[in-house]
Formats: C-alpha cells, structure tokens, sequence
C-alpha cells in the first residue's frame, strides 16, 4: 500500500497544483468581490462557465482557419477573459448596483439576487448552445500543437503540454493581478473602496466605476480560468460552473475572505486535498471508500481548519476597518 | 347571431364526439439535458409507430394521439409528469423511460391506475421484479448484461484483471455490480470498485488506474456516454492504453463525439438495443425514421418503436373484446402481458413479471470511424431472464 502511494505521489502532486491553480484564479473573483462588497455573488461559478464555453467556441470556429495553436489559444484567452468580465459588468450593473443604489441594507439580498442570476445565465447558455448547436456537452477542439506530453523523472510525472500552458497562464494571471492591486492606481482605487466605500468617494474615487472595474478584473480571471479548464478537462456543459465555483468560493473562504494571496492559497490547498484523496481515498480505506467520496473528505478537513482558525489561512483576526 | 350559436354548438358537439372516442399513448424519456441524445430516439421511435396506426385506430373509431412528456432524466420530473399522464383520462398506454432511476419510480404512480408502462431501455433488475402488473419491457437486464460483458472479456478477450467504475446510479452501478459478480466467479480479478459522480476532472481515477498493482487489463464503466466519453478521452490522452468495456450507457453517437473517434476507437459495449444493421426487419424502418425526422434511427429508437407497438397491437385486442368500445387501463394493461408481436427485434411475450420472454444482448465495438452505425457487431446472445425470487 505504501509503494503503491509514493509511486503516485508526484503525479497527484503536480495534477493538485494544475487544479489548485485554476480554482485560485477563481476564488480570487469571489474574494475581490468580496473585499469590496461584501457580497458573494454565487454567479461568479457563471462567469467561468462563460469563460469554458467562450474556449470551446473560439477552438471550433478559428482552429481550422488558424495554423498556430499558440496564437489560438491566446485568442481564447483573451476572449474569454474579455467575454467573462462584460457579462460580470453586466451583472453587477443590472443586478447589483440596482439594490445598491436603493440603499438595501438586508445582505441576504444581493445573495439571492447573485443566486438568481446564476440560474438564468445557467439557461441562457444551455438556450443558446441549444438552438445554435443542437449540443448539451460541447467538446474542445483538439489541437495538434497542444497535445504533447513528456515524462519527468524518469516517468514519475506523466505531464501534458496543457497542463504546463495552465500553470504558466495561471501564474502569469495571479502575479499581474498582484501587481496591478499592489502597484497601480487602480489597485490604490480597488483598497481604498474596499477599506471604506463612502470615504474613498469623498477622496474623489467614484465608487461605481471602481467596483465595475473590480468585477471587469475579477470575471476575467474567472474567465480564462475556464478556458483553462476546458482545454485541460476537454468537456463542458452549461451547469459545470457549479462544483467548481463552490470549491472556489470555499478556498476563498479557507484563504480569508477578502485576502488576496489568501484565495491563491486557499485555491492550491483545496486541489491538492481534492486530487489527494480523490486519488489515495480507495486505497487508504482498502476499497471501502471510493472517488466518490473526495469531495466529503476534502471539506470535511476544511471545516476542521476553518474550527481552528475561523478567519482562514491568511485572514485577519481583527475585522474591524481602520 | 343564431347562426353562429349553431355553429358554436355543433362545434362542441362534435368536439365531445371526438374526445369520447380519442385514445392517447404518452411517451416519457429525456428530451433535454444530458441524456437528450437517447431520448429523443425513444420519442421519435414511439411516434413513428403511432403514427403509422392512427389509420387503423381510424377504422375502429378512434383519434389515435401521441404525447410525449420530458423526463429530463430526473426522478421528480419523471414522477411529476407521470401525475399528469395518469390524470388525462385519453392516455392508455406508456412507453418509456430511459432511466431506470427514474421509470422506478414513476411506474409506481402509473400503477395505481393500472397505466400500463412498455419500457424500451431499463435494464435495472428491479424493473420488473417488483412483478407490478403494469410493466414490462421488451429489452434485456443488468443482471444478465453485466454478466454477458464478463464472460466475454474473460473468455474472449483473456482478461483476468479488471478496473470497475460506475457512476453512483440504479443503472450504472446495477451493472457494474453484476458485471463485477460474474467476473469474479469466472475466476477474474477485480482490482477496484469506484464510483464517480464528476463529470469533467477524471485525472484522480485515471491515477488509481495508473497506479493499481496489478496492472488491470480492462477498464469496465457502468455508466452513461455522457460520463464516460471525456473519460476515455483523457485516459487516452494520458496515455493509458487499456482496453475498455461499458454498458447500454455509451450506445449513442455522442459517446464517440465526446471521446473523439480516435480515442472511442476499439471500446468494447454490451447493449440490449441492437443496432440497425442487427436486425434485417428494421431496415425498412431506419428509411422511414430518416425520411420523416431527418435523423438516424439508433437502437433505442428501433426498440421504441417495438414498444410502442406492443401497446398498440394489445389495444386493438382489447377494443375487440370490448365490443369496440373504449377499454379501460387495466383490460389494457391485461392484454399488454398476453401479447405475442413479432416486432423488429423479434418475437415478443412476456412473463409472469413483465420481462420479455428470451432477451437479445449484443456485444459491440466501436469502429471508430465518426458513424456509428459502423460498429462492430461481435456476437448476439439471447437469454431468457432469471426466474423470478
């Protein structure tokens, strides 16, 4: 049983980080929104989807006409992280500033309203897959220069071109995102409403653009994180954001709500957990518990962390704003 | 303004007229979502059938209808549609479901009516082992489908190792349990039993299957295309060769545009849908399926059509034995077991419990060619069902 683990490990290591990456770039919509507004918006799961459905689209139609697979894949990238972020706009215009505006005070509002949202762009895509293709489960495209594979250590890792395109995106994304909240005037705008939203509007911030620009910012990496996932995992359908954006939302949450390194954080654990005992979980418990059960053990380790430190990881103990 | 009243009136006459002598047969299987791909051939295939009789029904003074119902695949809806169709007074007949998981169910709110059900497609043992007098069908069981998939990879094949997934469902896990039990008393091995809900990240399981000592020499799927098309596909990506096995669940068109041909290619299926090309009757029936919808009949459609069929025939009968008047559910429901058809699929009669008499099980392999309807056909066993327990 041992042997059989350790000569697993390297791969369910490597397969935990590809995972872990991708549900970091979305925990880091949920979290950013968060930090903000202090609103969960359930329909960020969407919003990936979007991003999935975008890849799949942009591979079948432009794979034929363009002979570079790299210059395809950037397209997809690029309009699906620009396809994502407008539909988050959008929703945060038509959806969320609305109840803003009118003063709502009850939180669990917007929830509902995030929630709502989440089904009609749900059908919607499943409305307009349907009538347009006639398919439920739409297929990424293969491409010939993406397909490789080579193994590392004498075999131990069994790696996939896309899986490294994944994690050389995805950390590509998470450092510009750093950089851009860390470094830049906007980033300065983001803190600043997200620290006090009346008070930034006072220094001359206009809150709505801000908050615009967030989930602009924030959908588009959830976007191109599903085009990640389409490219690596190859099927999607209209309702695949589900799972994913839950696991998301829970690594924002193991992370620290609010806390950006802490969503990049809580995203790797949660894929290393998740592909830990997806993989280990039959042999661990001889047979007796199989795949099935990897979502279980993982949140159940999750809570247990989350006992321990209520904040999360990287979340600050004192909540009270400066 | 009188004259309108006697139209009106003679209108609602004749309206009352029709609806006493009009006679509906409903169809339920999943016309969207996931599974959408069988189940519109079960529709198409029963309305195809329908169609043909309303001539006959004609003649013996009845507006013979067609009604299909969306299951979505789901329990609930299944259940909820089957309150409808049993409160609609016209409908004497059903034919479906896909699902097991769902036909359970729902055939029990049929048979507090006694609604007669003639189910195409479910294979789960307890179907028809409940031996409630309203349902039958006229394909083959896990029970005996799973095993059939057994002997053939460990006599045919010379497999003795075998890695078993299913999907957590009545159907899928149905038959990878049975599947399982006759391997292993033929002497084979099986190295794990996984299940999976997941639909997109199967990179945990195709690891086990990497990692598993012994190396299985076949990879046995209870499930549905839909689960186990991006299977195939990413353990061919990943590089793992091993031959795979699966049920009636990968029987469509879709499994292998979902894997990709090159991946589909070589998987071995077991179903109780033959294809087209195994029945030399359906040929007539493939053209006239394409000629009116455009589409290929598969095998679920073929068996649809049987289905719907069987109702028909036993409706006939029992509108003799009434007088011509209008039967009930039950004298229909009666005459559905005492039918003996032969249908494109073969003779037809059922036994004590709704089972048909012998069962046609067909072992297939893809060929990999983007048609489907070039798959291999390897053998046909015919198998009565267990006797009942």
């Amino acid at each position: 049983m041992l042997e059989q683990i350790l000569v697993l490990l390297p791969q369910v290591i490597f397969d935990g980080f590809l995972l872990g990456f991708v549900y970091a770039m979305v925990a880091l919509g949920y979290t950013m929104v968060y930090g903000v507004l202090e609103l969960i918006n359930f329909a960020h799961s969407e919003i990936f989807m979007i991003g999935a459905v975008v890849g799949v689209e942009v591979f079948r139609y432009l794979a034929p006409a363009l002979p570079n697979g790299y210059l395809l894949l950037l397209l997809a990238l690029l309009l699906g992280g620009l396809i994502a972020g407008g539909t988050a706009i959008l929703v945060e215009r038509f959806a969320y500033r609305p109840l803003r505006k009118r003063g709502t005070t009850n939180r669990l509002v917007p929830l509902i309203t995030a929630i709502g949202v989440s089904f009609i762009l749900q059908d919607l895509v499943r409305l307009i897959e349907g009538l347009w293709h006639n398919e439920f489960f739409l297929r990424m495209r293969t491409v010939e220069a993406l397909e490789g594979s080579v193994e590392l250590f004498g075999g131990a890792i069994f790696a996939q071109t896309k899986a490294f395109i994944v994690i050389v995106v995805s950390i590509l994304m998470l450092v510009g995102l750093t950089y851009l909240v860390n470094r830049t005037k906007l980033g300065v705008a983001i803190r600043a409403v997200a620290q006090d939203l009346s008070t930034a509007s006072l220094m001359g911030i206009d809150p709505d653009r801000v908050i615009s620009r967030t989930f602009l910012i924030g959908g588009s990496l959830g976007g191109v994180a599903g085009v990640l996932f389409a490219l690596m995992y190859t099927t999607v359908n209209p309702y695949v954001g589900f799972l994913p954006g839950i696991k998301a939302f829970t690594a924002a949450v193991l992370g620290g709500i609010g806390n950006i390194p802490g969503a990049m954080l809580g995203g790797l654990v949660l894929g290393q957990l998740e592909n830990f005992f997806g993989t280990y979980l039959p042999i661990l418990t001889n047979g007796n518990f199989g795949t099935e059960y990897k979502d279980v053990v993982a949140f159940l380790i999750l809570i247990f962390i989350l006992l321990v430190r209520p904040q999360g990881l990287l979340g600050q103990v004192v909540k009270e704003k400066v | 303004m009188r004259k309108l009243g006697l139209v009106v009136a003679g209108v609602a006459a004749l309206g009352m007229a029709l609806g006493q002598n009009v006679i509906k047969i409903a169809s339920q299987s999943p016309l969207s979502g996931p599974q959408a791909a069988l189940g519109e051939q079960i529709k198409l295939g029963a309305e195809l059938a329908v169609e043909e009789a309303k001539a006959r029904f004609r003649q013996l003074g009845f507006d013979l209808q067609f009604v299909p119902y969306d299951d979505q695949a789901n329990p609930d809806v299944g259940v909820a549609n089957a309150n409808r169709i049993i409160n609609d007074p016209d409908i004497l007949g059903v034919v479906g479901h896909l699902n097991s998981g769902v036909a359970i169910p729902s055939s029990e709110v049929y048979a507090r009516v006694n609604l007669v059900m003639v189910s195409p497609a479910n294979t789960n043992p307890r179907v028809t082992d409940r031996k409630l007098p309203n349902v039958n069908r006229i394909c083959g069981r896990d029970d005996v489908q799973g095993p059939a998939g057994a002997e053939y990879a460990f006599n045919n094949l010379g497999v003795r190792t075998a890695f078993v997934i299913h999907d957590k469902t009545a159907y899928g896990q149905g038959l990878a349990e049975e599947f399982k039990k006759r391997f292993e008393a033929l002497g084979g091995r099986v190295v794990a039993f996984v299940g999976t809900e997941e639909t997109s990240n199967f990179v945990p399981i195709i690891n086990q299957i990497r990692g598993a000592r012994p190396i299985p020499q076949l990879i046995y799927f209870g499930g549905i295309y839909s689960q186990i098309g991006p299977f195939v596909k990413q353990l061919r990506e990943r590089g793992v060769t091993t031959r795979l096995m699966g049920g009636d669940g990968l029987d469509s068109s879709e499994f292998e545009r979902l894997a990709g041909s090159q991946a589909a290619k070589g998987t071995y299926y077991t179903t109780v849908a033959g294809p087209v090309s195994a029945f030399p009757k359906a040929k007539a029936f493939a053209q006239r399926f394409k000629q009116k919808y455009g589409k290929e009949a598969e095998g679920f459609g073929i068996y649809a059509y049987d289905a719907a069929n069987v109702i028909l025939t036993a409706l006939e009968k029992a509108i003799k034995d009434n007088g011509g008047r209008k039967p009930t559910r039950e004298q229909v429901a009666k005459a559905v077991r005492e039918v003996k058809l032969e249908g494109l699929t073969g003779t037809i009669e059922f036994d004590e419990k709704g089972d048909i008499k012998k069962a046609k099980y067909f072992i297939m392999q893809v060929a990999g060619t983007g048609n489907w309807a070039d798959n291999k056909l390897i053998r046909v066993v015919e198998v009565a069902p267990p006797a009942a327990r």
